[in-house]
């Protein structure tokens, strides 16, 4: 009995020794400031920065690669304690930008041009004479953005379309890649007058598929102050640079022109509708 | 006889019985064509017509935009109306010119002469054929050039003429082979003396008897010719599988034929190559298989690239009122149009309709994971495994399975339970791959 406690701990003595060697030996030097980093970047692994989640994102500006305020879905404050750990001063307020769905035309107002009978997924859609809308920059409303989120920030409405809550939007531009019609843009969250329209087509033709596609008539673009509109191949296209004042949203003929906050309305509207639906 | 099967494929209803018996009608000129510039896989040509302009029958419209792209030419003499887009029916909007013909179909200067063809080299005859603007007519479209240009180092020593047709519904093949067996064979001697190649094989499924007949007795007079019947299984006539089942040479994944020195020409590119360097006629029609129980009485029909479908189909005694699907190529491979503008394209070999009691409409189950996908993909791949990674988003899971090798046959989703639409997700998995790579790159 003795002899094996002996043994057993002449064994542990010696294992442990040759561990404290090797740990000394084949010691890795990790930076602690990645870690540090690591712990106040806000852990959604998502991506938007470019890099393999947060971690990776941490090693990069620790390494120089990527600047304190790289991650785009993080406040201020995050960017501010990033770079009190690195040393360095944060340049200029940075506005926080979220997506913004530039399409309006739902089943109601849209066209389609058939009957789409397959796989609810944009993308998918789309590899068929480019989605069943007439329009051929419209959203396809099947929810590709909306599953790639890692936020939950994208709700798909009832009617078909595709709307951003500002309020949980971290602006990691996931679904700007995933849309398949390429109509999802980020903007300031403080701007609130956008043209909800993608379309480059002529403007009899937007008038023949949708109530609520931006026709080119400019009337909104001499309304605005010098340069915040511009016209685009047909479309009134916002210089988020400049600030609009509300008022020119009244001067849209087509109502292609809205006020961010007001128009989500609408989409509380319809989730009340569908939770009532659902209760019936 | 080959007695070699390749692994897995379908046994679709066939359907061929309503055309296989009617001779090729030639179209009457309808009052407009619709020409699409996108006609050929590779980059799209440029175009060179604007709205107003008068053309002749063969006359340039759009110009190759670089090696892989052909030219694309007016069908016939008349003025340019619009340059729009319109459905293309390989599934997208893509700019045309709508020509109104002039009723003279008057040739431009230099074409629809005979050529002395004995004194051309193989350059010569592979030029007239990039002019001529043809690409293979079974429906992948891609330039018959390219096909003529192995690179260094790689040379064919078989020349395979594909008039399998194992599409249900299809007889256009068919019927050119019964009607002009000495053309093909001639169209098919040229593309031999390019590449000097030595030995021919007219390919044919068994359900085409009086085809493999004609083709024996017209190949009886030509050396290094023989015709092979084979087993009726689809996808009989897919490059890959043809090349197995005659020559038991397999093409490596993502190679192509020539990596096994063996070149495919379906037998309507033959004919348009006869046409090309016999006579100097550039591709303006091919023959279109106009069926299924939506029109009233099917046909067989030399129409004029740019014919749309609704004229087509008007000649064919119009569509019946329950008809709830049109598809541009076969049922298993083709794809459903939604508007009647579309237009016959060079790769466009039939339009199939289908009444609403022959459709059954979407609803897709989970995968129950039966395996006869599997056991019917032609390409041993594993399509059950890939749709689901492909549900989830895993593409890079997806290309690691080898999805970039699917033929999209549709044999996959022809047997599977759930009718999970198997080939659609295949689609977008490959989109999704180009796009990868195009951000890599």
């Amino acid at each position: 009995m003795s002899t094996a406690v002996i043994v057993l701990a002449v064994l542990a003595f010696v294992l442990g020794l040759g561990l404290a060697v090797a740990a000394r030996i084949f010691a890795v030097n990790v930076d602690p400031r990645i870690e540090k980093i690591t712990e106040i970047l806000p852990g959604a692994n998502c991506g938007g920065c470019g890099y393999a989640g947060c971690s990776d994102l941490a090693k990069a500006i620790v390494e120089g690669k990527a600047g304190v305020d790289a991650c785009p879905v993080g406040s201020a404050e995050v960017a501010e304690k990033i770079a009190k750990i690195m040393g360095v001063e944060l340049s200029g307020d940075k506005v926080r930008k979220v997506a913004i769905v530039l399409c309006s035309g739902d089943d109601q107002v849209a066209s389609k041009k058939f009957y789409y009978n397959g796989i609810e997924d944009c993308a998918s859609a789309a590899l068929i004479f480019g989605g069943d809308k007439s329009c051929k920059y419209g959203c396809l409303g099947l929810g590709t953005c909306a599953d790639v989120c890692p936020f939950d920030a994208i709700d798909m409405l009832p009617s078909g379309l595709a709307r951003v809550d500002p309020e949980r939007c971290t602006g990691c531009g996931k679904c700007v890649d995933a849309c398949p019609k390429g109509i999802i843009k980020l903007v300031p969250i403080d701007r609130k007058v956008h043209v909800l329209c993608s379309s480059h087509d002529k403007g009899g033709k937007v008038r023949k598929i949708c109530k609520v596609g931006c026709i080119g008539c400019q009337k909104c673009a001499k309304e605005a102050p010098e340069g915040a509109i511009t016209m685009e191949e047909n479309l009134a296209v916002v210089n988020y640079d400049i600030e609009i004042p509300e008022s020119v949203a009244g001067v849209c003929p087509t109502h292609t022109i809205v006020i961010r906050g007001e128009h989500l309305e609408e989409v509380e509207a319809s989730e009340e509708a569908k939770a009532a639906g659902g209760a019936v | 006889m080959s007695g070699r099967h390749f692994f897995g494929g379908v046994h679709p209803e066939y359907h061929k019985e309503m055309t296989a018996g009617k001779a090729i009608e030639a179209m009457p000129m309808p009052e407009k064509l619709i020409v699409h510039f996108a006609q050929n896989i590779g980059s799209m040509p440029t175009p060179l017509v604007k709205r107003g302009d008068q053309v002749k029958k063969g006359q340039v419209i759009a110009e190759a935009s670089g090696f892989v792209s052909v030219p694309v030419h007016a069908p016939t003499s008349g003025k340019v109306e619009a340059v729009d887009m319109f459905p293309n029916p390989v599934g997208a909007e893509t700019l045309a010119a709508v020509i109104a013909p002039d009723g003279e179909d008057a040739w431009a200067e230099g074409l629809n002469v005979e050529q002395d063809t004995d004194s051309m080299n193989g350059d010569q005859i592979k030029g007239l054929i990039r002019d001529a603007g043809l690409v293979g007519m079974g429906g992948a479209t891609f330039p018959t050039h390219v096909k003529l240009s192995p690179p260094e180092g790689k040379y064919i020593d078989t020349l395979i003429l594909n008039g399998a047709e194992c599409e249900p519904y299809l007889t256009a093949d068919h019927r050119l082979m019964l009607e002009h067996p000495a053309e093909i064979l001639e169209g098919a001697s040229f593309f031999a003396r390019v590449l000097d190649v030595k030995r021919v094989i007219v390919a044919i499924e068994k359900n085409k008897p009086d085809a493999i007949e004609k083709m024996k007795k017209a190949v009886e007079v030509k050396e290094g010719y023989s015709v092979e019947a084979l087993d009726v299984v689809y996808p009989q006539g897919a490059e890959k599988q043809l090349i197995f089942a005659l020559t038991g040479r397999r093409v490596p994944a993502g190679g192509l034929p020539m990596d096994v020195n063996v070149l495919v020409q379906n037998v309507g590119t033959a004919f348009a190559a006869y046409e090309a360097v016999r006579f100097k006629r550039p591709l303006l029609e091919r023959v279109v298989t106009v069926t299924g129980n939506g029109v009233a009485e099917p046909k067989n029909i030399r129409a004029r690239i740019g014919t749309r479908f609704e004229d087509m189909i008007d000649r064919c005694g119009g569509l019946a009122e329950d008809t709830v699907k049109v598809i541009s190529g076969g049922p298993m491979m083709g794809v459903a149009q939604y508007s009647l503008d579309a237009a016959v394209t060079k790769g466009t070999s039939g339009i199939v309709t289908l009444r609403k009691d022959e459709v059954v409409q979407f609803v897709s189950d989970p995968c129950i994971r039966c395996g006869r996908c599997v056991e019917a993909c032609p390409m041993r791949l594993n399509p059950s495994a890939l749709s689901i990674f492909i549900e989830m988003c895993h593409f890079e899971d997806a290309a690691e399975y080898h999805v970039t090798d699917c033929i999209e046959c549709g044999s996959c989703a022809y047997v599977c339970p759930s009718q999970r639409p198997l080939v659609h997700h295949f689609r977008r998995a490959k989109a999704e791959i180009r796009k990868m790579s195009r951000k890599a790159g």
